[in-house]
């Protein structure tokens, strides 16, 4: 059986086909293609959860497809863990390198196949050698012998690089490795990249930043919710047609905004900045207003929340509640201040999984429950039922402990939990997360009430139907600084998305 | 070679503080130079001072203490049962996890060892080592399985097995105890037994230490030990078999603990069925003393057994001092507090000067 395409001479070093994979309800690849070549670098983009990662991670032998075609330069592959898809030949570096810090530079390139010498014992000299060949192959000065622990992510990634060059990997495939990097080094990475392109090897390369893209790649591949969209020769698109590509899909009814009326200022933030993850960041929400905040993952949207909410602390800058400071890195001064935080990771930081819905619901109000410094357990249920009951928490018993609810009930425990506070600032991080699309629109239609009565929201979401349906105005996050403040109007996908894939000039 | 000041701006050279600079750039020392500041600088040569200082200050109030011939030979005969626990103990903390049952083990050993040339007086003492130690093994390889398997912390787990192999022993032994008198001499007198003025006890262990130091230094599989302790998720993404190395780890833990079983049994004559009660403790305390991370990856068991020495000399160093019991105890325990502070104040210098190298403001 031969799948060698008639244009090209050598068999695609990666065809994936139609391919498909599923957790559990949650469909994460419906039908995915993508066909890299020798000697190309192949731009993968797509939305936050449009199933790159997915993609990516079944190459890598960490999942495995339900269904559709896989082969390696002709050749059908499946692969049943990482060890099976190194063999072959496959390399993948990751935004966040995975290194061991404690061991040497050197060590983490050759684990697990260390140079061996006389008496099978490893011959360390030989692979430092080895490793300061490789960094010069690429140009770059590492020393070999330090530590990983300390190394810049930009290291990190060369070390990878170093690593699967050294495995002599075929096909490469970077899963947005400029994301936390400098203008020079990703410079450095590109030259990289080139030189690996030019020696023959197959690389896939996934980003976010259009001018990236078309600065390094030949082809794109455009995927969207699972499903391959489009292959372009990069020669013959352009940014408008990739967004067009990547979003094209309209914003259903699902996320009803009934219109509120928009009051005075509830929560004033401006300058605020942490090094290294937001900067310069000023906002303002009001009562009665839903303000989204868009953006790509890992820009630092749910970095500014906690910074608002005082969870972790900031550097410069300020956060006022109508018209009030409140103090930095202090989440009871927040609460007092009339915050609400529901973050992004329910399980762990939003809920006591191991409690039950009462002790849950009650744990931020005891303080002003108690009589006499005592609290009794009627009391507590008293004040929790009326919450639960509103948000249609459905659970036989207000007892039944909340780690065996579904997502979707538990997202509403974490919800009834801080309105019993009587919040005026609810501040919500992706809030429909994991969730079916029932229980979805019951939270859509719960936020758009609380704003009707007045409630200022500030909502984070991946989803961007979700941030455009929602959201009275739309602030996107690029890289920890504000790049739009679209009013509901002129929030259009392509806006947002223009404005969440910006690139950062370089600091000079 | 010195880092040439005119590189094409492609490499990276941050244009933030010299030291950063330093990190990334080849190193420029001669190597003989890097291999000796790099002794001078490791945890293990700092705990020889402290050793040799504390040998010192007890040898000047007392000169028996080092300069007798029974001095001499107590000096390397106490620790040399703490050295083979802490040994294992060592393997087992830096692949992140810990074994608390090793005073189980050893108390179940050295018991066995009694009840073997008392029942089977006809077996060489070759084949009562080779029992100890296998049996050793075996209730490692259980602490192993179960922690592989069970996804369940080790911690968690050797506590567990640490009560049940204890109770193995007193329901074994009830309240009769081994004598040095049903023990065959020629055993007994391995326990003080000395060449060349060095104790034979102290000879096994120091064997022992080079055969795991040389393993887990030159042999692949010992370097995944380190790769495990340091990051377990990267180690499955580099394809490394993870649970076959820290069943490894518990194996030979749990050996050792039944090696030393043998040497408690030899060294005082009596056993109880409360033998090595508590040793585990003392056994995590040497290897944390000798600089071995209490989070795995880092760390030697020459380390490990200095502590182990060290600990042992210090419980019979201060007494002579002149130092109150209570303060004995506080000292071991400033010992490791001031050796974790030490490595959190490590750690903490070096993801800070990350995060400082990382932002370009």
């Amino acid at each position: 059986m031969d799948t060698v395409s008639p244009e090209s001479a050598a068999p695609p070093t990666l065809t994936l086909r139609d391919v498909a994979k599923s957790f559990g309800q949650v469909v994460a690849l419906r039908s995915a293609t993508l066909v890299a070549h020798p000697g190309s670098i192949h731009a993968l983009v797509g939305e936050n959860g449009a199933g790159k990662s997915t993609l990516i991670k079944i190459v890598a032998g960490v999942h495995r497809r339900d269904g559709g075609d896989f082969l390696l330069a002709g050749e059908p592959a499946d692969f049943g863990s990482t060890a099976e898809s190194k063999a072959a030949g496959v390399a993948v570096i990751y935004q966040e390198p995975t290194l061991f810090p404690d061991l040497s530079v050197t060590e983490n390139i050759f684990m697990g196949r260390q140079i061996l010498g006389a008496g099978r014992r490893i011959d360390r000299a030989a692979m430092h050698a080895e490793a300061a060949r490789l960094f010069a192959g690429l140009g770059v000065h590492i020393d070999p012998r330090r530590p990983a622990l300390g190394l810049s992510i930009a290291d990190q990634q060369i070390i990878e690089i170093a690593k699967a060059i050294s495995l002599d990997a075929r096909l490469l495939i970077m899963d947005e490795p400029t994301a936390a990097l400098s203008g020079v080094e990703v410079e450095r990475l590109f030259a990289v990249a080139r030189r690996l392109r030019d020696e023959g090897r197959a690389i896939v390369f996934i980003s976010h930043r259009f001018d990236e893209v078309f600065d390094l790649c030949d082809t794109v591949t455009v995927m969207r919710d699972g499903e391959y969209v489009a292959t372009r020769p990069i020669a013959g698109t352009s940014v408008e047609e990739m967004v067009g590509l990547m979003v094209g899909r309209e914003v259903s009814d699902l996320f009803p905004k009934t219109p509120a009326e928009i009051g005075d200022p509830v929560l004033e933030v401006s300058g605020l900045t942490a090094r290294g993850v937001f900067h310069d960041v000023s906002f303002t929400v009001r009562s009665g207003e839903i303000v989204g905040l868009a953006g790509l993952v890992g820009a630092g949207r749910s970095e500014i929340a906690r910074a608002v909410f005082g969870v972790d602390g900031y550097e410069s800058g300020s956060v006022r509640m109508k018209g009030r400071a409140v103090s930095p890195r202090d989440p009871g001064a927040a609460i007092r201040a009339g915050m609400a935080f529901v973050p992004e990771d329910r399980r762990k930081q939003g809920l006591v999984t191991d409690a039950s819905v009462t002790d849950n619901i009650a744990g931020v109000i005891r303080g002003s429950l108690a009589k006499l410094g005592l609290l009794t357990k009627g009391m507590e249920n008293r004040a929790v039922a009326p919450w639960a009951d509103r948000l249609e928490v459905k659970t036989s018993s207000l007892d039944m402990f909340a780690k065996t609810m579904s997502g979707g009930n538990q997202q509403k425990v974490v919800i009834a939990k801080w309105l019993a506070t009587k919040p005026t600032l609810l501040i919500i991080d992706e809030p429909t997360r994991g969730i079916d699309v029932g229980t979805k629109a019951e939270v859509h239609r719960l936020l758009s009430e609380l704003a009707g009565q007045g409630m200022a929201i500030l909502m984070i979401s991946s989803e961007l139907p979700e941030v455009l349906g929602m959201a009275d105005r739309v602030l996107v996050v690029c890289e920890g600084r504000l790049t739009a403040d679209l009013p509901r109007e002129s929030a259009t996908p392509q806006a947002v998305m223009h404005a969440a894939t910006q690139t950062r000039e370089v600091a000079s | 070679m010195t880092p040439a000041p005119t590189q094409e701006p492609t490499v990276s050279v941050p244009d933030t503080p010299t030291e950063t600079q330093l990190l990334v750039e080849p190193s420029s020392m001669s190597p003989r130079r890097r291999v000796l500041e790099g002794l001078l600088r490791s945890r293990e040569f700092s705990i020889l001072v402290v050793l040799l200082l504390v040998i010192a200050a007890a040898t000047i109030k007392n000169p028996s203490f080092l300069l007798s011939s029974s001095g001499w030979r107590d000096l390397l005969l106490t620790p040399s049962m703490l050295i083979l626990l802490a040994v294992g103990q060592a393997a087992v903390i830096i692949t992140r996890n810990v074994d608390l049952s090793v005073g189980s083990v050893l108390g179940l050993t050295a018991y066995l060892t009694g009840r073997l040339f008392i029942d089977h007086p006809e077996l060489p003492m070759v084949a009562v080592f080779v029992a100890a130690i296998v049996v050793g093994g075996l209730l490692g390889l259980i602490n192993g399985l179960l922690v592989a398997l069970a996804r369940v912390p080790a911690l968690v787990i050797t506590l567990g097995t640490l009560y049940i192999y204890r109770g193995i022993v007193l329901s074994w032994a009830g309240s009769s105890r081994i004598n040095a008198s049903d023990l065959p001499s020629g055993f007994l007198s391995l326990g003080t037994a000395q060449v060349l003025t060095i104790p034979v006890l102290f000879i096994v262990a120091v064997a022992v230490l080079v055969a795991v130091g040389y393993y887990l230094y030159t042999a692949r599989s010992g370097r995944e030990f380190y790769a495990i302790g340091s990051d377990p998720d990267a180690a499955v993404l580099y394809g490394l078999n993870v649970r076959r190395r820290v069943v490894g780890a518990f194996v030979l833990s749990g050996a050792l603990a039944g090696l030393a079983g043998v040497v408690f049994a030899a060294r005082y004559g009596s056993v109880s069925s409360d033998a090595g009660t508590g040793i585990e403790l003392q056994a995590v305390a040497a290897v944390v003393i000798g600089g071995v991370a209490i989070f795995g990856g880092s760390g030697t068991v020459w380390g490990a057994a200095l502590g182990a020495v060290l600990l042992v000399t210090i419980n019979r160093a201060l007494p002579m001092l002149g130092i109150p019991d209570f303060w004995q105890q506080a000292l071991v325990g400033a010992l490791i507090l001031s050796a974790i502070v030490l490595d959190r104040v490590l750690a903490a210098r070096q993801s800070r000067r990350l995060v400082e190298a990382r932002d370009p403001s």
